[in-house]
């Protein structure tokens, strides 16, 4: 049985509809994201899971117990703010042990519990500083050190690294992969970051406007995205408008626009004359002045008409015949320059036909 | 941005120039007149004596300071005073209190309209406003007929409020309310509401959350108000003038009378700088736990 169930949960504001109809079950253990860009009712929805806001429809049930009448206090569910609203009058020890006090928990008990989950946040000797005594990263732990502090069923976490800077954030999460393995509690990550979820998450739910576009594990959101908000929305992506001119079999043909004819695998449900989008990684397309000889290749001409040096890899900007944009990502590893394209060279661009998804209007 | 000399005595100036002519100079005087003799006629003695070779002396005595420690009389109206003062402060925070969290969790537009209304009493004067208080508790006040009605129909004697200790105390309340309520508002109003959300989140009744993180976060405010409170209404005459009678009196009505009709400065000065030397000391201590609350 799922830990957490969500059914047919709505909820509307006026006339805007925050969350629509969404259902889905969250499983012991398991490190959740809900991921998708902002106003797209993901916090919405996890303040319905915390109790701050009731469901116009729908309802949510913790262990199988429906909780809608259920007040935040009480239930089994505990939250780390974006703001991490640490309470400023209490030590950091004070502020771990509010729970336990909350919950009644024998002062000598609290001592060595508030210690232990120091220890787990790396904290261990900090309990005497007060919150405006600590860097951004620390008050980020002690957040989760209190909210975790004893053990809820289920944590759920609001954007808590959208405030600290790219280094600290990558290690910090590294270190609530660690920390979610040792408690066990089931993590529910709230971001707009898709790098984030897909460093993060065991699955991954992808949202906007209020629905779920699509739920699946990082790999397959970002290798198999179901339609083209998923594969726009989720690291960057060349979509080209295509319509399919032959099916079936293992390949298929389609017609891009102002482009040409390319092979492409053969999706399901694409027949003759369906209308859509090949949505193909910048990693997997590849360009060089000549064409690899390859049956199973597309290639196009194309003009470099800019690039982007970023370190590990160079993101090359190729604009096509019929003037439509292409990005082409190519490591810096490989031996000889890290540079190997100028703008206003010609080259030819080319991708396998199995690189890319075609995804149905 | 660097503030020269100049410019830091200009913004500074007047402020200081105003405290040592109204406040440190007065004071001062008070500070002498208590050592001096009383004047034959009332006031105060010349401060220097001709002495009988043509020598000039200093008139000075601590006989005023004597006077006072040796009468339980004073001390004990010190007392009384201090006792009405401290039930004024506290009535004020327990009506203030909700007040300032109603008006704090109003929508903006109803906010400013509330705390318009809190401050609307300043716009008539004090003594009529006091002189109303005489009205609506003496004898033939509607609601003091209604309320003797009300105890005589269950068997109780009928009471009467005018002149009494507690005629004084709502005085003080109803005319100190607002300073509490002000510095209470402007402190509530600042509190990040994801405080109280991570509060109940972690398992705190609305209780808990009052005790746990409204209030103590709210402290601040709760010192200054108190020390805005208890002050004036420590050292005020007027209202036990008007609404105390012979029992309801204070230790500022005995200061006015010993400038004004004992005509004895040297002794009204003594209890004036007690008053004045409590008054600090509750400043000072306000000062104290607001700076120890960490906020």
């Amino acid at each position: 049985m799922a830990l957490l169930e969500i059914k047919n949960l709505t909820r509307r504001f006026g006339s805007f509809v925050a969350v629509d109809n969404v259902s889905l079950s969250i499983n012991v253990g398991e490190f959740f994201c809900l991921l998708g860009p902002s106003g797209c009712g993901k916090t919405t929805l996890l303040r319905m899971v915390a109790g701050f806001d009731q469901p116009d429809l729908g309802g949510v049930w913790i262990d199988g117990h429906d909780v809608s009448s259920v007040a935040p206090e009480h239930r089994d569910v505990h939250t780390v703010f974006q703001s991490y609203a640490l309470f400023p009058h209490m030590s950091v020890f004070d502020n771990i042990a509010f729970p336990l006090r909350m919950a009644q928990v024998a002062a000598a008990q609290i001592r060595a519990r508030v210690d232990e989950a120091l220890e787990d946040v790396r904290l261990s000797g900090m309990s005497k500083r007060y919150p405006n005594e600590l860097s951004g990263g620390q008050r980020q732990r002690v957040a989760v050190a209190r909210a975790l502090v004893n053990r809820p069923k289920i944590l759920l976490l609001d954007e808590p690294l959208a405030a600290l800077d790219a280094k600290l954030k990558e290690q910090m999460q590294l270190e609530l992969i660690t920390l979610q393995k040792e408690v066990g509690v089931t993590f529910i990550y709230v971001t707009h970051d898709q790098q984030e979820a897909l460093a993060l998450a065991h699955r991954i739910a992808v949202m906007n406007h209020g629905r779920i576009e699509q739920l699946d594990e990082p790999s397959k959101i970002y290798n198999s995205p179901k339609n083209r908000f998923v594969a726009d929305f989720i690291g960057t992506c060349n979509l080209l408008d295509a319509s399919v001119t032959s099916a079936g079999g293992e390949r298929m043909r389609l017609e891009i626009a102002g482009l040409g004819s390319v092979s492409q695998s053969q999706s399901e449900g694409a027949s003759v004359g369906a209308k859509g989008v090949l949505a193909l990684r910048p990693e997997k397309i590849s360009i060089g002045y000549a064409v690899p000889a390859d049956a199973e290749l597309n290639h196009f001409h194309g003009k470099v008409f800019d690039f982007l040096y970023l370190g590990d890899v160079t993101l090359y900007v190729v604009e096509m015949e019929n003037g439509q944009r292409i990005e082409a990502m190519l490591p810096n590893s490989a031996p000889g320059r890290a540079k190997f394209f100028e703008p206003g060279d010609a080259v030819e661009v080319s991708w396998r036909t199995d690189a890319g998804t075609f995804l149905l209007d | 941005m660097k503030v020269s000399r100049t410019q830091r005595w200009a913004v500074g100036a007047p402020p200081l120039l105003y405290l040592l002519i109204f406040f440190a100079i007065p004071t001062l005087i008070m500070v002498v007149a208590s050592f001096r003799q009383p004047g034959e006629y009332g006031g105060l003695a010349p401060l220097f004596l001709e002495g009988e070779n043509g020598t000039w002396r200093l008139d000075v005595t601590l006989e005023s300071y004597r006077a006072v420690f040796s009468d339980t009389l004073y001390t004990g109206l010190f007392l009384k005073s201090f006792g009405y003062a401290l039930v004024t402060t506290f009535a004020c925070l327990v009506i203030a209190y909700p007040l300032a969290l109603l008006i704090a969790r109003s929508p903006a537009k109803v906010r400013d309209l509330l705390v318009l209304l809190v401050i609307l009493p300043f716009w008539s004067n004090f003594l009529i406003r006091v002189y109303a208080w005489m009205i609506i508790l003496g004898p033939q006040s509607a609601f003091i007929l209604g309320l003797n009605g009300l105890l005589g129909s269950v068997g109780l004697e009928p009471v009467e409020l005018l002149n009494t200790p507690f005629a004084v105390v709502v005085g003080l309340v109803y005319v100190h309310l607002p300073f509490m309520v002000l510095p209470l508002y402007a402190n509530l109003e600042k509190h990040d509401p994801s405080l109280l959300d991570a509060a109940q989140d972690l398992g705190a009744n609305a209780w808990q959350r009052f005790w746990r993180v409204i209030f103590p976060l709210s402290l601040p405010g709760v010192y200054a108000g108190a020390a805005l409170v208890f002050i004036p209404a420590f050292g005020i005459f007027a209202i036990p003038d008007i609404l105390g009678g012979t029992t309801g009196i204070m230790i500022g009505n005995v200061i006015k009378q010993q400038f004004l009709e004992t005509r004895d400065w040297p002794f009204g000065s003594v209890l004036s700088m007690i008053l004045t030397a409590i008054a600090v000391l509750v400043a000072g201590l306000a000062a104290w736990f607001a700076r120890r609350s960490r906020l």
